[in-house]
């Protein structure tokens, strides 16, 4: 479904071409070279118990020119891959025009997501779901908050490596709208399988209004339930570690949770995001993602749903 | 010389090199093929250990969203897997065919410094029990067999199973190099005289070539393993990048050690298929010079692309295309061996197609589709695509196990019959043989299609909704049939271990100078060593003439010269000690006391210094008969045509 | 043959080494199982932990007295956590930093709040006080962070405030951070004779 050999943007396109070509060289190079050990085994199976000196000598000439043939076959063979491979290397390179620029954070067990802007107002963080314009390059900037993770989505880009103390940073671009999936690639400890993304790429005018929209600070509880949700997220231990923009919870140690509601999935795309499973994450996490960083808060069940419908009101 | 003072002679030097009785004595064993043996069995159970962990994580994976093991287990046991399979299996047990067959094959009565040979067992084997102990207790690794920083830093990775894994490293490490340096002085100075250097057999200089090999590599990763282990203990900053270290240079460290490490578990074995190649051929292999150059450029070239498994951590542009070069240009002397293979195959006599022959054809089919997906992760742009996803995870194990795993088990049925004087079961082997290869293509061939598909290494589970689970499920089944093929081996192995020993001295009609002697062979090797005339030469005389006038009462070993194998000198040889295991016992307590104190390198220096005295102390007796018998090699080089002066 | 007479020898001397082997082994691993085992527990969730009890993580149950509470059955497993355990102190080193316990108390030398790896306890020294300090706050600017912090999260708090003045298992504690380094190696430091508390007056330091 999501393959590095169904690609959605120019580039990834650019890599499984080259793929293809390296997957189709190397199937005729074993196809000819297994032919030849077959046809060599079945000779020899048929043959007197032992040549005579003579007659090695003669075959030996043979096969010097065959293998240094071969040799230089396999020379050339690989100077084409090689210059393939650079080609392709240098075309990826190019700085493209006008990036939208992104930075991406690594954290263990999840990806925080910042879109840049001049103005400080305008910049936006989210958590684990990558939204872009179609058609536009997008630069990530890459780097880690404690240790080496890997930002890999198959179908659009390869894989680069966040690296705490230092920045790395890649090109994505889509051509198509849709959503495409991808994980983390560096092993990063005990939640490394569940730290997944999704990248959400759609035209240029919807994803502005996204833009916009996640710009907005979180809306006020409109419930009597979410009311009471709001001030249990006020008072537990929520407030310590996530940031919901126009309240008091500001913390930056875990996903920001202004516009939560507008995600569709929680726990790093562990979870699909519904009350039910927003309810049993917030309740237990360690039991969905034993070792992630989040502790469980053993609200009572009132409290619990409270809290659910104000997170579930945050669009 | 008459048969009966031949015989007296056979007795003499039979009990001269015997070993001592008693359970004492089974620790103080210098003997290379006891040795070997001794590795051959520990790494097969390290091998099975790892192969059960394996299981279980095909177990693991065989379901999306699967509980059967958390993350916690999961990453100790994928952790334990790799470092188990690659230092205390894959690296150690083509070791122990060198330290078993080099002495034979050159002719040699023994390996060059057999205490140190039997030091480096012990080490390795208190360095593997520890491992498996620590692992038992929850201590074992859980940042993979790479141990990447940060997250096998101190904050990151509390407790001390790091510290185990680091400790590790240096244990393995330090056997890994004594058994270099070993083999490299057993084949250029032990040769029987007449094996110039173009006489030498391919796998020696396999084994040669992995020994320069591990000089250069391991001591990249021992200094890397104690970085870490400093980072951890005392906390220095190697690693530390806010105080100016640096979680790249963990990398650069641990693969300049880790690709070198590829070869040297794979060249090796590429030295076992030139010998079964050779004896069922009946010929020697096409294109004796080609072959040995690409062995030594194998080994030269390994160190130019550690970087290629860093091609995702953002590197300037030139260097990417510098180590994609180098790693494609790798692919050329693996693949003129290949074509002088077959080019035997074409020009020799008839195949007999016995078991060891049959893994070394499954070599052929498994390690070429390797070797040809290691041309495309050696790609930077391609790599940034199937690096650390499943498509890695399959070419490894095509390269590994196809390459090296294929080579040894046709190997260990072909010199079985020189180490136990009895033939593995021909119909158990050809089961093996198939259970093996469609279990291995069905466990890992899947794995490459789900890489591409997006399936990451190290991950516990995955979701239903990945459709990774169809594959997956093919994969773990293929897993059961490895096992299977495993318990027909061990199977096997048992039963022709009950049969009486008839196997001869020659059962496959062989060329080299290991089936010159008896099976097994006695305690010297050889009663006189031989002289050699040819690269092959039991086809040229099934009973080569012999050197005489050896003193018999001493462990006496002739030395010659690098180049010709003229010979050069007499060397007396050390008697079995326990010196070398209580040394072992000293540095082990030494390695695992620094886990916890930095002073235990302080403190446990002193009984690693006080075994090492008593290792090394000279009695009056030892001093007199190196006197007497080893003659001084002379001052100045003698003319060429005349060998050094001799009182044999 | 030399190899066939020194068959029985060998099979011998196995017999012989099997049970000596065997029992030196199985020392070794009790010896090491003591030690080793609650060091590197990775414990994810508080004990119990598949069937969440409301009543042990509610605040009421933690006492509002200022008498120490040190013989309840929480406390006894959170002291234990927090002399032995390596994962609990990292943990703690983690959660200090994200619930800016550093805020006012640096990083265990004090500023606005009193140092943390010296041998003043004006609250006590005991897990239960430091437990209970936690919870309840103090006079003079400590908050108050009941219901804010899970119990088990205050447990590995406990435990690494503990393990600054040295009072948690050398062998569990971590050497250093990947940060900037602001206080010498914990390890290295000696460890701190608690001074028996001060009671609670309105001007400590």
């Amino acid at each position: 479904m999501h393959s590095a050999l169904q690609p959605v943007g120019p580039r990834a396109e650019l890599i499984a071409d080259l793929m293809l070509l390296f997957f189709a060289v190397s199937a005729v190079v074993y196809v000819i070279v297994i032919a030849f050990l077959v046809w060599a085994i079945m000779r020899a199976r048929e043959r007197a118990v032992q040549l005579g000196p003579a007659a090695t000598a003669q075959a030996d000439r043979k096969s010097k020119v065959a293998v240094g043939v071969g040799a230089a076959l396999t020379v050339l063979t690989l100077a084409g891959l090689a210059a393939s491979d650079f080609i392709v290397g240098a075309i990826l390179r190019q700085p493209p025009a006008d990036p939208l620029r992104v930075l991406v954070t690594g954290h263990q067990f999840w990806w925080e997501i910042e879109y840049d802007d001049p103005v400080p107002g305008n910049r936006l963080r989210t958590a684990n779901e990558l939204h872009i314009p179609v058609g536009r390059p997008v630069q990530l900037i890459f780097t880690s908050r404690d240790v080496i993770h890997s930002f890999w989505i198959p179908s659009a880009m390869g894989k680069m490596d966040l690296i705490p103390g230092r920045t790395t940073n890649e090109i994505i671009q889509v051509s198509q709208p849709g959503t495409f999936t991808g994980q983390c690639a560096e092993f990063c400890g005990f939640q490394h399988s569940k730290m997944r993304l999704t990248l959400h790429a759609r035209p240029a005018e919807e994803f502005d209004a996204w833009r916009q929209r996640q710009l907005a600070p979180a809306r006020e509880p409109q419930t009597q339930e979410a009311r009471r949700g709001q001030q249990v997220f006020m008072q537990s231990s929520c407030i310590l570690c996530h940031s919901v923009q126009g309240t008091a919870a500001a913390a930056t140690v875990a996903p920001d949770l202004t516009h939560i509601a507008s995600r569709r999935t929680i726990a790093a795309g562990s979870l699909p995001n519904t009350p039910s499973a927003l309810a049993s994450w917030v309740l237990d996490p360690q039991r969905i993602k034993p070792g992630s960083r989040m502790p469980a808060s053993r609200l009572p069940p009132d409290d619990l749903s409270a809290l659910v419908a104000y997170l579930t009101s945050l669009q | 010389m008459t048969s009966a003072e031949y015989e007296r002679e056979r007795a003499e030097v039979e009990k001269t090199w015997a070993e001592k009785p008693g359970w004492l004595g089974q620790l103080m064993v210098v003997n290379h093929r006891t040795v070997a043996l001794r590795y051959l069995v520990t790494t097969f159970v390290f091998f099975l250990l790892a192969g059960l962990m394996a299981a279980a994580m095909r177990l693991q994976l065989a379901r999306a969203d699967n509980d059967l093991i958390g993350p916690d287990l999961y990453n100790q046991l994928f952790s334990m897997h790799g470092s188990v399979m690659m230092f205390l299996f894959a690296v150690p047990v083509l070791e122990a065919m060198g330290i078993y067959l080099v002495p034979l094959m050159v002719g040699a009565r023994n390996i060059a410094f057999p205490r140190l040979n039997a030091f480096s067992y012990w080490v390795f084997l208190f360095g593997g029990l520890m491992i498996f102990i620590a692992f038992a207790l929850d201590i074992g690794p859980e940042a993979g067999w790479f141990s990447y920083v940060p997250l096998a830093g101190p904050e990151f990775s509390p407790g001390k199973r790091q510290d185990f894994w680091a400790q590790l490293i240096t244990f393995t490490e330090l056997s890994a190099l004594i058994v270099s340096v070993e083999i490299i002085v057993t084949a250029f100075k032990l040769r029987t005289p007449g094996m110039t250097l173009k006489r030498i057999p391919l796998f020696v200089w396999a084994q040669v070539a992995t020994a320069f090999m591990v000089l250069f590599a391991m001591p990249a990763v021992m200094l890397g393993s104690s970085f870490l282990i400093s980072d951890r203990l005392v906390g220095t900053h190697f690693f530390n990048p806010a105080e100016g270290g640096d979680a790249l240079l963990w990398q650069h460290l641990f693969w300049f050690f880790g690709h070198p490490e590829v070869y040297i578990i794979f060249v090796p074995a590429l030295g076992i298929v030139s010998e079964i190649v050779a004896a069922f051929t009946r010929r020697a292999v096409f294109g004796y010079l080609p072959v040995v150059l690409s062995l030594l450029a194998t080994a030269i070239l390994s160190f130019g692309l550690w970087v290629h498994h860093m091609f995702t951590t953002g590197l300037p542009p030139a260097g990417m295309s510098f180590f994609t070069a180098a790693s494609l240009l790798i692919a050329i002397p693996t693949g003129v061996q290949i074509f002088c293979w077959i080019a035997t195959f074409a020009t020799g006599g008839r195949l007999r197609f016995h078991t060891p022959l049959l893994f070394v054809v499954g070599f052929f089919f498994i390690f070429i589709i390797g070797g040809l997906t290691g041309v495309m992760v050696a790609s930077a742009t391609l790599d940034s695509q199937f690096h650390d996803s499943y498509f890695v995870v399959a070419h490894l194990h095509y390269v590994l196990i196809g390459g090296a795993l294929f080579p040894l088990v046709g190997g260990i049925y072909y010199w079985f019959p020189k180490m136990t004087g009895r033939m593995l079961s021909e119909r158990a082997g050809r089961w093996q043989f198939w259970l093996f290869f469609i279990g291995f293509n069905v466990t890992f061939f899947p794995m490459h299609i789900l890489g591409i598909e997006g399936m990451t290494r190290r991950i516990y589970t995955y979701s239903a909704s990945s459709g990774w689970e169809g594959l997956n499920q093919l994969a773990t089944g293929g897993a059961l049939m490895i096992a299977a093929s495993v318990v027909v081996l061990i199977a096997n192995i048992i039963s022709s271990l009950r049969k009486a020993r008839t196997a001869g001295d020659n059962p496959w009609d062989a060329p080299g100078l290991e089936w010159a002697t008896s099976s097994p062979p006695p305690p010297s090797n050889f009663v006189r060593p031989l002289v050699v005339t040819s690269r092959t030469p039991l086809w040229v005389t099934p009973h080569p003439e012999t050197v005489i006038g050896l003193p018999t009462g001493i462990r006496s070993v002739l030395v010659t010269r690098v180049h010709d194998a003229e010979p050069h000198h007499i060397s007396v040889f050390p008697t079995p000690s326990i010196w070398p295991f209580l040394s072992a016992i000293a540095v082990t307590i030494l390695f695992i006391g620094s886990i916890f104190t930095p002073w235990a390198l302080v403190w446990g220096a002193v009984p690693v210094a006080i075994g090492l005295i008593g290792w090394f102390w000279p009695t009056k007796e030892e001093t007199a008969t190196h006197c007497k018998y080893e003659v001084k090699p002379p001052r100045e080089a003698p003319p060429p045509s005349e060998p050094a002066e001799l009182r044999l | 043959m030399c190899s066939r007479s020194s068959e029985p020898r060998e099979r011998a001397t196995a017999a012989l080494l099997s049970p000596y082997r065997a029992g030196v082994a199985s020392v070794v691993v009790v010896m090491l199982l003591l030690c080793a085992c609650e060091r590197e527990e990775r414990q994810f969730s508080a004990q119990g932990g598949s069937s969440p009890s409301a009543a042990s993580m509610a605040p009421a149950s933690i006492t509002l007295s200022d008498l120490q509470p040190g013989v309840s059955t929480q406390a006894r497993r959170g002291e234990r956590e927090l002399e032995v355990n390596a994962f609990s102190i990292s943990e703690g080193q983690r959660l200090y930093e994200w619930f800016n316990c550093n805020g006012c108390h640096a990083n265990g030398g004090g500023a606005i709040g009193p140092a943390l790896m010296d041998d003043v306890w004006i609250y006590g020294s005991a897990p239960a006080n430091i437990y209970a300090t936690i919870v309840q706050g103090r006079p003079n600017g400590m908050p108050s962070f009941r219901g804010r912090i899970p119990e088990q999260q205050v447990w590995q708090i406990v435990a690494y405030v503990r393990s600054l003045s040295g009072q948690a298992r050398k062998d569990a504690m971590p050497s250093r951070t990947d940060s900037m380094q602001v206080k010498p190696r914990q390890v290295a430091l000696p460890r701190e004779e608690p001074k028996s508390s001060a009671p609670p007056s309105g001007n400590q330091p």
